[in-house]
């Protein structure tokens, strides 16, 4: 059972966001692994486990050729890594992006591709269906439960009212939302393990992908103007010294709605 | 000069077209031209009359697809349109989890990019720009296409009002489906749900992790029920499994507009605020004053929602 996984590494969340002077988000600084894509790579160790074989292989694209959110997922237990790394892939937009992992997964040979549902910092939750569509695979979005049974994956697939049982041949790409497993913690040992551990470097066109139609370039929309949301103001604070409650039901009577 | 026409991909949940679909209709009548809609299931003729009153001139409609999941079929079908030379200049679809995959798959099939989670859509001249907020609501990007389209949009909830335009019933026409698709649906779930829709309620009381522990979720339960409200949640204590992932608000959850939101410890994080800063009325309860929430609160309660939320339901039940 060979897995591939697609990896974002991102800006720590926890801190504030920044633009670039081109209006893309600033990837500059320290990337880490995306806590949605931690998913994944638990299930995908999980699956391999249980086919009793194979491996889990990594595939990124970021600026610069930044990996420590790649070593991150690799001391969880991955085997190895692509990481995509090139400047004219700057402001690809998300078809640009499928274009890239798609290429790399392609190489890999995968019998499943996992992925996050969407990306913490982007969110746009398209990337995972088109690569199903480049590589002509089927897919199963948004999967709450992922079971491996013969030549078939089977989905717990979140819906708006509940969730829909879904299964698919393999090879297949299946997107997972956060919280389908509990993601292990790095040991020490895999930690040490992860620095030594082969992660092939590659650009658009070593993937046989033309530059000139990835990225700005290739991206079909353009950022015209970044604006501040109007802001909400406070109101009143009351601290409670046991009689607020008073305050909420007034509030609501005077809203007419009880 | 505006847009020849514009598809909107509806959706229906037992029988009714969903509130997110006709606000799509609504905005879509605003940018001129045409406005059809593309519907994947066997029940287009029932829903003609109110998808035309709504402003649909035409139902593109695929019929039943069966057990099959909507993303390969319906892109395929709308692709053939557009290689047959009858497809729109802009294609809306709602964020959701079919709209996503169908938007998606279509973006491969037309290469054409796709633009997620906005909140607008204007034209600038004949160049359509779409709004997103970025960094949890803080900052609005406005991204306009440059090819030649047909642009593909995906839409939060909640961004546009629907309105009636009070059109005749919307003519059904077949759109042919070239591929079923490999992923098949063998089981559906409903979770049971009882009281108004969290995206639809008048009023949404969510509880967070101050409320310390999952049993006390009843306190939201008590006071949602009284209040005549849907009860809602953080992503704090949907992710430790208090409650199931429909109730959570946010970014990655749903977008909630209602006249009243009652925050009862819940911190405030951007992520949350994002999808219930738009509400008419907030009333925020955290023992924390400097917690986040307060900025938006209409009414902030500085307090335990041990002490406050009791009372609360006491007064409400004397009434
Ligand atoms: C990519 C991404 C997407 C996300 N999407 C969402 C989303 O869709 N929705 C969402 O909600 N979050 C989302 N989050 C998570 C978000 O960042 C916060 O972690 C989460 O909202 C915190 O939930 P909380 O307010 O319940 O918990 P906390 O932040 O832990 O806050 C608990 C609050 O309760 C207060 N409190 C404690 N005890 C009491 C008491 N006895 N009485 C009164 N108050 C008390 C505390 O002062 C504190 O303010 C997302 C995060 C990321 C990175």
């Amino acid at each position: 059972m060979h897995v591939v996984v697609c990896v974002k590494q991102i800006p720590d969340p926890a801190e504030p966001g920044k633009l670039e002077g081109d209006l893309t988000l600033d990837r500059s600084g320290k990337l880490i692994l995306d806590e949605s894509d931690s998913y994944g790579v638990e299930m995908a160790l999980q699956l391999v486990d249980k086919a009793g074989g194979g491996e889990v292989t990594l595939v990124s694209m970021a600026p610069n050729n930044e990996n420590s959110g790649l070593r991150t997922a690799l001391a969880m237990g991955a085997a190895k890594a692509i990481l995509i790394s090139d400047p004219a892939l700057s402001g690809a937009g998300a078809l640009d992006t499928a274009k890239v992992l798609a290429a790399a997964i392609k190489s890999a040979e995968p019998d499943l591709v996992l992925a996050a549902t969407e990306s913490s910092d982007g969110y746009t939750g398209t990337v995972p269906e088109q690569i199903a569509a480049l590589l002509g695979l089927p897919s199963i979005t948004f999967a709450k439960e992922v079971h491996i049974e013969g030549q078939s994956v089977n989905v717990r697939r979140q819906t708006e009212a509940g969730y829909d049982e879904v299964t698919c041949p393999l090879p297949a790409v299946v997107s997972v939302t956060a919280g389908v497993v509990e993601p292990r913690y790095p040991s020490f040992k895999g930690i040490m393990a992860a620095k030594s551990k082969p992660v092939e470097e590659q650009t658009v066109a070593g993937l046989g992908l033309d530059p000139a139609g990835v990225g700005s370039a290739g991206a079909g929309q353009e950022i015209v103007a970044v604006e501040d949301a109007p802001v909400r103001n406070a109101g009143e604070i009351i601290v409670d010294e046991g009689e607020a409650f008073t305050n909420i039901v007034s509030f609501l009577d005077g809203l007419k709605v009880i | 000069m505006a847009l020849k026409s514009i598809w909107v991909y509806a959706e229906a949940t037992n029988g009714n077209v969903t509130p997110l679909s006709l606000e799509l209709l609504a905005k879509a009548r605003t940018l001129g031209g045409a406005v059809e809609v593309v519907y994947a299931g066997a029940d287009a003729d029932s829903l003609a009359s109110e998808l035309g009153a709504h402003g649909a001139a035409k139902i593109h409609s695929t019929g039943d697809l069966a057990a099959s999941l909507p993303g390969v079929p319906v892109a395929s079908a709308i692709a053939k349109a557009v290689a047959d030379g009858h497809g729109p200049d802009l294609i809306m679809f709602g964020t959701t989890y079919d709209g996503r995959d169908i938007a998606a798959r279509l973006s491969v099939a037309l290469d054409q990019p796709v633009i997620t989670n906005n909140t607008d859509i204007e034209l600038d001249g004949d160049v359509v720009v779409v709004t997103e907020p970025i960094f949890g609501g803080m900052k609005l990007v406005k991204t306009k296409f440059t090819a030649a389209g047909p642009h593909i949009a995906l839409f939060r909830p909640k961004s546009f009002v629907a309105e009636e335009a009070g059109g005749a019933p919307a003519e059904v026409v077949a759109l042919e489906v070239t591929d079923p698709g490999a992923a098949k649906v063998t089981n559906r779930h409903v979770e049971e749900a009882t009281g108004p829709k969290l995206d639809e309620a008048a009023i949404v009381v969510s509880g967070g992790r101050g409320l310390g522990e999952k049993d006390n979720y009843e306190l939201i339960e008590t006071l949602a029920k009284l209040l005549k409200a849907a009860p809602g949640a953080s992503r704090a204590i949907v992710d430790a499994g208090w409650v199931p992932y429909s109730y959570q608000v946010g970014q990655t959850g749903k977008v909630v507009k209602p006249t009243v939101y009652i925050a009862a410890g819940i911190s405030g994080a951007t992520q949350h605020l994002v999808g219930m800063k738009g509400a008419k009325n907030i009333i925020a309860i955290n023992k924390d004053p400097e917690a986040p929430i307060f900025s938006v609160a209409d009414l902030g309660i500085v307090g335990d929602v041990h002490k406050v939320l009791p009372k609360l339901i006491e007064a409400l039940q004397a009434r």
